[in-house]
């Protein structure tokens, strides 16, 4: 029988009834008495030099309180990148400065020029528009492969070329990749482009600083998944606040997918400019800024290839990957195309020696950072498609060849540095076959063909690191932070439990879960444990939300918090029941005395602590409170196996998705019905980018997908009810929960089977196209079939 | 300035609005009923959907002006008068039907307008109904099953929860 609480239990979800009822707290429904409004003037150009910026008329407008340009921030430091990469010659990365205003040169569309606060919104806009740009363009650098030949146009005149770096992994294999190739059976290759997407979570970012002059405090309000990264982060390299100085809430945030881990020139200008004016200084982004301000993520452009033997034995990959900055390096910019790509190019499958080259590039475009499985997808999107491509090519199932080559003993050292702790592929694969009812495939293909339509069956399989990360181990690859978490568990002295933590839920349901665990260690209803974040004046400490860390490491660290706190208890426990602590037991919310029927409540306990008038005070401090910071061994590693039905009109090229099934080992699960929900949305994101999604740029660098009129966004009829199934649980082995993450799964496996299913409706319709770039548009699939 | 005049959540309610104040933002700003949210500024996500006379409208598409006089629900009077759940907001939540929650009170009053005018939906109804309403989170498996749901549907046979 399902439980009702505890670990493994769906209770539903406790911030649901605020959010239903339009109660929800979300950072644009923060006004502070006094605020003004700043309106950002944008370049509408791709790259020029900025000659002069006349603001006289418009400092003169009414309203306007006061008008800021790149001058005004010459003396702080600039927006910093927090991982640096060494390149495969052993050279840091360039490192361009990324300054919060442009000042003499503008480097993309969007960029912010000038900034006009206001009494209103509306006349800090009207007098923007009075602002007089003297700028002489430049051609605009956007291709990829045109910005790395020799005489290109630079972004950065400051650097000796677009190359941000070229990175090389694992180097030393290099030469035995080269041989391996050489000497294999059969090798296939694939180009592909890994389209570049906007993240677009429905809440836009919004930003208001405030500055208190009686105790020198500044305070921003921000849409972030990580306050405390962007406390350290502003406060330490761009204005220089120290963090006793500096708070920074995020309150309920309208869903991140990445794009709110980073820090954003917005954040800084309003926290410096609420100091400047003496008054708060509130940015609401419109969807279009958003567009051409939020991190954009993706765009690679690759070509892999897969050597066999001739039983179809994988022996190598190597991969050449084109991988696009932007115009600035984003906060976790130069770590998604190396570290959270390169290491996951073994996928599922025991390849021996994988050599994996990355050129890193600046372009005049909006930066590009972590999406929503950030470079893991672009992993297994190239690896799975090339293996798709072999098993057409060597004529076998492609089910099969995976088999084949899965990794089968664990743990596994792949070539590409990881250890994967546990997983069971064959066991995700044949929970696959089940649930998408794959032998079922031919009859529904002949109904499809019955009714003049193609269809098609796309399998692939993932595999991720999530759990980010092991700090001692990212430091030495380049991070420029810890990647541990921390929480505290403050017990109340009538048992109730506030868990201060450093995650930050924003969607993923956090407010319910973590609760759970709390309350199956101690045996107390969910109701009398509440989770606190956002906040960096109430949490210990927090490195937040990204990467599918949440439960992995915060959780984690919450665990551990709470058996400290256990651990006293049952001090205080063995006290009032004159028992020695060894002997003293924990269920259900009572302390007893093993062997005995002796016990004491919870509640007791959590008096005595507070009251401590019959207390060990001789050996034991009063209160019941610990804190507890906890740093993973290892990344955890979820992986599966997903298919993809999809019907294609021959006449339109119109693809239609008619079932999806996701097969997924996430190891333990805490609350089944919401890591259902985070696999559904996850698989949305990645039908998105392979059917709709693009973020397009013209050869002068004008963004021309800069509204929901012109990026497509999947809607509900764009997608078919799922099947998804989290039954195979390997766990962890190195956190307590053993659990491994299950937030991004869902946007990195989709991607490729809906493009493999694609590809086998063509061909069975006798079509000849081996690959179709995303997204795969009307337009683009009748191009493939009729140039076939 | 125009003065305005409207029932919001049966409510009496005026202001003081300039001509270019958008009903999300005469609701926002100045009666603070935050709960209708805006998502973008092209009508498309759905965000900030409302009902004026009874009808589904995009309130970051209207004018404050237009709404003079008129009958105005958002999301903060949807719940029972007792301030319990409405079978809708009960079934988002009993199904998962939402995670960040931005673009719940959209979704919320999309599909009590929804059902007024079509009492048991399909799902390819339901699909093509919120075609005006984009959610980032859910890949809408749960709020089609909710909406089902609330709609009396047996969605027991509906893979996962």
């Amino acid at each position: 029988m399902p439980k009702d609480s505890g670990i493994g239990a769906s209770p539903k979800r406790r911030e649901d009834v605020r959010f239903l009822t339009g109660a929800g707290k979300y950072t644009d429904d923060i006004n502070i008495y006094g605020q003004t409004y700043v309106h950002f003037l944008r370049a509408d150009v791709a790259h020029a030099t900025i000659n002069s910026i006349d603001t006289s008329a418009a400092a003169a407008m009414p309203g306007v309180v006061q008008i800021f340009t790149g001058a005004d921030f010459e003396a702080v430091g600039g927006i910093p990148c927090g991982w640096q990469v060494t390149d495969r010659f052993g050279e840091p990365m360039q490192e361009p400065r990324h300054p919060v205003i442009a000042h003499g040169t503008i480097r993309h569309v969007g960029e912010i020029v000038a900034a006009v606060v206001g009494e209103t919104l509306a006349q800090a806009r009207d007098a923007a528009e009075a602002i007089v740009l003297d700028l002489t363009e430049k051609p605009a650098v956007v291709d990829m492969k045109a910005a790395a030949a020799d005489g290109s146009t630079k972004v950065h005149d400051d650097l000796t070329s677009n190359i941000c770096y070229d990175w090389g992994f694992v180097e030393e294999n290099r030469d035995a990749v080269d041989q391996a190739i050489k000497d294999a059976a059969h090798v296939t290759t694939l180009e592909l482009v890994n389209n570049r997407l906007v993240a677009n979570p429905m809440e836009p970012r919004v930003a208001v600083g405030e500055y208190s002059r009686s105790d020198d405090m500044h305070t921003l309000h921000t849409t972030s998944q990580n306050p405390h990264v962007i406390r350290l982060l502003m406060g330490a390299f761009v204005l220089g606040i120290p963090e006793h100085k500096l708070r920074v809430v995020a309150p309920d945030v309208g869903g991140g997918f990445g794009t709110k881990i980073f820090h954003y020139a917005e954040e800084a200008f309003c926290t410096f400019a609420a100091k400047a004016v003496n008054r708060p200084v509130k940015w609401t982004s419109t969807r279009s800024e958003a567009f051409m301000s939020d991190a954009h993520g993706r765009d690679h452009v690759t070509k892999i290839e897969l050597a066999m033997d001739a039983d179809n034995n994988f022996t190598a990959v190597r991969t050449e990957t084109y991988a696009n900055m932007g115009a600035y390096l984003s906060t976790f910019a130069s770590s998604v195309p190396t570290w959270l790509h390169g290491t996951l190019m073994a996928g599922n499958y025991k390849t021996p020696l994988i050599y994996v080259n990355v050129k890193a590039m600046f372009t005049n475009t909006v930066p590009v950072d972590a999406y929503r499985g950030a470079g893991r997808p672009e992993a297994t999107f190239q690896l799975e498609r090339v293996i798709d491509k072999a098993a057409r090519e060597r004529g076998v199932d492609p089910i099969a060849l995976r088999r084949q080559n899965f990794v089968t003993e664990f743990p596994y050292a792949t070539p590409v540095a990881v250890e994967y702790d546990t997983g069971d592929y064959e066991a995700t694969m044949a929970k696959l076959e089940e649930i998408a009812d794959i032998g079922g495939f031919a009859a529904r293909r002949a109904e499809s063909e019955k009714n003049g339509k193609l269809r098609g069956l796309g399998v692939n399989c993932y595999i991720e690191a999530c759990g980010i990360a092991p700090s001692n181990l990212v430091g030495q690859l380049g991070a420029r932070a810890g990647l541990y978490d921390a929480a505290t568990v403050r017990v109340n002295a009538t048992g109730s439990i506030s868990v201060m933590v450093g995650a930050h839920s924003h969607g993923q349901g956090h407010e319910t879960s973590f609760p759970q665990v709390i309350s199956e260690m101690i045996g107390i209803p969910e109701d009398q444990i509440d989770i606190v974040h956002g906040d960096t004046s109430k949490i210990p400490f927090g490195m937040g939300t990204y990467g599918s860390r949440s439960l992995a490491v915060c959780g984690s660290a919450m665990v551990r918090a709470a058996e400290k706190v256990i651990n006293k208890a049952k001090k205080i426990a063995a006290h009032l029941l004159e028992a020695s602590d060894a002997d003293i037991e924990l269920k259900d919310g009572q302390f007893s005395v093993a062997g005995t029927d002796k016990s004491v409540a919870w509640g007791d306990v959590t008096l005595a602590a507070y009251v401590p008038h019959n207390y060990p005070l001789e050996d034991i401090e009063p209160g019941l409170e610990e804190t507890a910071f906890y740093d993973p061994a290892n990344f955890t590693y979820p992986a599966g196996a997903y298919a993809c039905e999809v019907e294609v009109d021959p006449d339109t090229g119109k693809v239609t998705i008619e079932r999806f099934s996701a097969a997924d080992d996430f190891g333990n699960v805490i609350n089944p019905m919401i890591v259902s929900g985070q696999v559904h949305g996850g698989i949305a994101q990645g039908v998105g980018q392979a059917l709709l999604e693009n973020c397009a740029y013209d050869e002068d660098g004008q963004l021309i997908s800069a509204s929901y009129m012109d990026y497509a966004m999947p809607r509900a009829d764009d997608l078919p009810f799922y099947s998804v199934d989290h039954s195979c649980q390997t766990p962890c082995t190195h956190n307590p929960l053993g659990v491994k993450g299950c937030g991004e799964a869902g946007a990195i496996g989709s991607p490729p089977s809906v493009v493999n299913a694609v590809i086998d409706a063509l061909q069975s319709g006798g079509k000849n196209v081996t690959h179709i770039d995303m997204p795969m548009s009307p337009s683009r699939v009748w191009e493939a079939m009729n140039n076939a | 300035m125009a003065s305005v005049s409207m029932t919001v959540n049966g409510r009496e309610v005026s202001g003081d609005v300039e001509g270019r104040t958008l009903l999300s933002s005469f609701l926002r700003d100045d009666l603070r009923l935050t709960g209708t949210h805006v998502g973008c500024d092209t009508s498309q996500c759905g965000a900030c959907v409302v009902h004026v006379n009874g009808a589904a409208v995009k309130a970051c598409t209207m004018f404050a002006v237009e709404a003079d006089g008129a009958e105005v629900a958002t999301i903060e009077g949807e719940a029972n008068a007792d301030g319990s759940l409405s079978v809708i907001q009960q079934a988002f939540q009993d199904h998962h039907g939402l995670q960040c929650g931005f673009c719940t009170p959209g979704m919320v009053m999309s599909a009590a307008a929804l059902l007024k005018e079509n009492p048991t939906p399909t799902e390819a109804e339901i699909r093509e109904y919120l075609e005006g309403n984009i959610c980032r989170c859910t890949g809408y498996h749960n709020i089609v099953k909710a909406i089902m749901a609330a709609s009396g549907q047996d969605v027991a046979a509906i893979a996962a929860e």
